[in-house]
């Protein structure tokens, strides 16, 4: 990453916005911090944001309305805070589209390699000394790791960054099984502790955007107990 | 143990037998006698009537005025005994006449007797035939007769009557019995339901109530009593829930009130411990203190928050099929407890779990083996049947018997001297919850060697969870 990132940080309660702007200023990025989901917005709108720390409890247009206007309008990362173990908004984010989530209270460091982590979109995805075609085929699909753009009978899929990784980690190795936990590590830089449920929800919009019928997926399969797998088409 | 109903029963049965036997053996009894006086009354004055018509009598008579003596006393039934000077004329058997008969009659008194004669009784009837002067003395004739009547109708009547008798104490009885029971029925079913309503609100039924408080009686009146005390228990335990629930809602407001301003200190804490180093010594002690507190602070909060979790129900799995033994291997890894502890934890065991939450299990369990035991920590991974068990012992001097029941206990300080420790004081209390909602348990207690070992067993799968399918 040649410049820090620059940060929209939407946060409603003053304290907290100021407390993670000045650690994330003293990281050496670029903050740009807001009270609302709609302010939020206008600055996305207005360009210059790299990643997007969100707050899903806020006054007016809530977290989960702002993430999905966010994943409508483009691929920009999405980093929602919500309260501890909530596990309903967790999945309930998740499914808007964020990308990955931290639990307030959090430590800067903390965001800090989360923001780290949704920001790194190749490298990791490719064994190392097996070139591959930068253009592969798969089915419908055709994947190129070079440009990460993704076509689907020729046309452009949109995917969100993350989605966009899960699906180049899978079709790396077409036919393996990958456990959660690996996926874990290699796309959202966590292991073992990491929550199962992003790569779930993951798998889920990734589907929603790439399988013919994402009830019955064809790309990206499960196998009960073990975790995904890419194909076999 | 005898059965309130069966008691009942036997007391019923009881009381109408003793009542029939003494009313109908006393009606029995009484109607006999009479019967058999008044047969016997008549027999007498018959014959004696007969004997009047006998006189004058033959002065020392012969074998025929014997016989015609007897012909004339012997009525219907035919048969009569008369006896004079050593003779005997008459059809009846002289055996009949018993000793005891014959000398009452030989003192001058018409005397009578009842006699067995196989099934049936006679009434055998004795006496003298006197001369009475014209001075008006009488002496014997010398003639004795004896007479004998049968008492075959009189006899069935008597049957006739024992019979009844019979028949009216038993009816009586069966009655007795219906009514017992019908009584019994309509005690004990009120009786039983009384049970059946206190075991399901000993059950945790506090809705439970007695219907049959028809009546006045005293089954009413404790069915009444019973339910006025269902009502107030009910009112107390909705009480006593209202206020826990206020109270464990008060702590879960606390907490989440406590973490908005906790989460802009904890953000800036990472940068105080940076900068700490460019501060004059005390100003950064200070900052140091600050940020170690706010982290301490923080945990805190975090566990409060995850028991308010459990306590309202709201903590929920999130499974999925892990190798247990890696996983504990990371929680290790992570926590820096590697190098501390020693490990038996064979590979290729898998079970359906929240890792996660295994992951704070392990912690706390490890955790608090290095801070309150000694040296060498082990951690054991076994399975018994569909169990996981996982043991953590240490070699430190164990749990004080006084302590292990409280082991699990929020905010338990084993060592009252011992101010605040590393932990929040929720970890075991945590962990401990963290099984149950696995379905298993969490054990302290004592090794033999002593110190303490600390035993989660939770089953390897979840009943019911379909693993691995994406929401």
């Amino acid at each position: 990453m040649s410049a820090m990132p620059k940060v929209l940080l939407i946060e409603d309660d003053q304290a907290v916005r100021d407390g993670l702007r000045i650690a994330l200023t003293y990281q050496g990025h670029t903050v740009d911090a807001v009270g609302s989901g709609e302010d939020g917005l206008a600055r996305i709108s207005g360009g210059d944001v790299d990643v997007v720390v969100l707050d899903l409890m806020l006054p007016g247009m809530d977290g989960f309305e702002v993430c999905r206007r966010i994943r409508a309008s483009g691929d920009l990362p999405i980093i929602m805070l919500t309260a501890r173990n909530d596990d309903i908004d967790v999945v309930a984010g998740l499914e808007a589209g964020a990308d990955d989530y931290v639990a307030k209270p959090a430590q800067a460091r903390v965001l800090e390699a989360r923001i780290k982590a949704v920001l790194r979109r190749t490298g990791g995805q490719r064994p190392a000394g097996t070139p591959k075609p930068a253009l592969e085929r798969h089915g419908k699909l055709t994947i190129d790791r070079e440009g990460l753009v993704v076509t689907k009978d020729g046309v452009p899929v949109a995917l969100a960054p993350t989605e966009l990784r899960l699906l180049l980690e899978l079709s790396a190795s077409p036919g393996r099984v990958q456990s959660r936990q690996h996926l874990l590590e290699s796309v959202w830089d966590q292991g073992y502790l990491g929550d199962s449920r992003l790569v779930d929800a993951c798998v889920q919009r990734l589907r929603a955007k790439i399988e013919d019928d994402p009830a019955a997926p064809v790309y990206v399969q499960t196998l009960r107990g073990f975790g995904y797998r890419f194909g076999p088409l | 143990m005898i059965g309130l109903r069966t008691r009942l029963l036997l007391a019923f049965a009881l009381l109408s037998a003793v009542t029939a036997a003494a009313v109908a053996g006393v009606g029995y009894a009484r109607s006999r006698d009479a019967i058999v006086q008044r047969t016997q009354d008549n027999a007498v004055i018959e014959t004696t009537n007969r004997i009047e018509q006998l006189y004058p009598l033959p002065a020392d008579p012969d074998q025929d005025a014997l016989e015609k003596i007897a012909g004339g006393v012997s009525g219907r039934e035919g048969n009569a005994l008369v006896e004079a000077n050593g003779l005997r004329a008459g059809g009846l058997d002289p055996s009949i006449v018993t000793a005891a008969l014959r000398e009452e009659v030989d003192s001058g008194r018409i005397a009578w007797q009842r006699v067995a004669a196989g099934n049936h009784t006679m009434l055998v009837i004795g006496s003298q035939l006197r001369i009475t002067d014209d001075s008006g003395v009488t002496e014997p004739s010398g003639i004795t007769v004896y007479v004998v009547r049968g008492l075959l109708p009189e006899e069935e009547v008597v049957h006739g009557l024992a019979r009844d008798a019979w028949l009216i104490g038993g009816a009586g009885v069966v009655m007795t019995m219906v009514l017992a029971l019908l009584a019994a029925r309509s005690v004990l079913r009120p009786v039983r339901e009384l049970q059946r309503t206190a075991q399901r609100l000993g059950s945790g039924d506090l809705n439970a109530r007695l219907h049959v408080v028809r009546g006045r009686d005293e089954l009413a009146a404790v069915a009444h009593t019973f339910n006025q005390t269902a009502e107030s228990l009910q009112h107390h335990v909705g009480e006593l829930r209202r206020m826990e629930s206020d109270a464990r809602r008060f702590v879960a407001d606390v907490s989440h009130e406590l973490r908005t301003p906790l989460a802009a200190m904890s953000a800036v804490t990472d940068m105080l411990d940076a900068e700490a180093a460019e501060l004059p010594p005390v100003a950064g002690e200070a900052v140091r203190l600050v940020s170690r507190e706010t982290h301490n602070l923080t945990r805190l909060v975090n566990d409060l928050i995850e028991v308010t979790r459990f306590d309202s129900g709201t903590a929920a799995l999130a499974l999925d099929e892990i190798d247990v033994a890696d996983a504990i291997r990371v929680t290790l890894r992570v926590r820096g407890f590697g190098d501390r502890v020693e490990t038996d934890l064979p590979d290729g065991i898998r079970a359906v779990v929240d890792p996660r939450r295994l992951d704070v299990i392990v912690a706390n369990l490890v955790g608090n083996a290095l801070r309150h035991g000694a040296p060498p920590v082990t951690v054991t991974l076994r399975t018994e049947g569909d169990d996981l068990v996982l043991t953590v012992t240490d070699a430190g001097p164990g749990l004080d018997p006084e302590v292990l029941p409280h082991v699990f206990d929020r905010f338990y300080k084993a060592d009252t001297a011992r101010s605040r420790s590393e932990g929040s004081g929720l970890g075991l209390a945590i962990a401990w919850e963290n099984a149950r909602l696995h379905g298993g348990a969490l054990i302290a207690g004592n090794g033999a060697g002593g110190g303490a070992v600390f035993t989660l067993r939770m089953p390897r799968h979840q009943p019911g969870q379909v693993v691995g399918v994406p929401r």
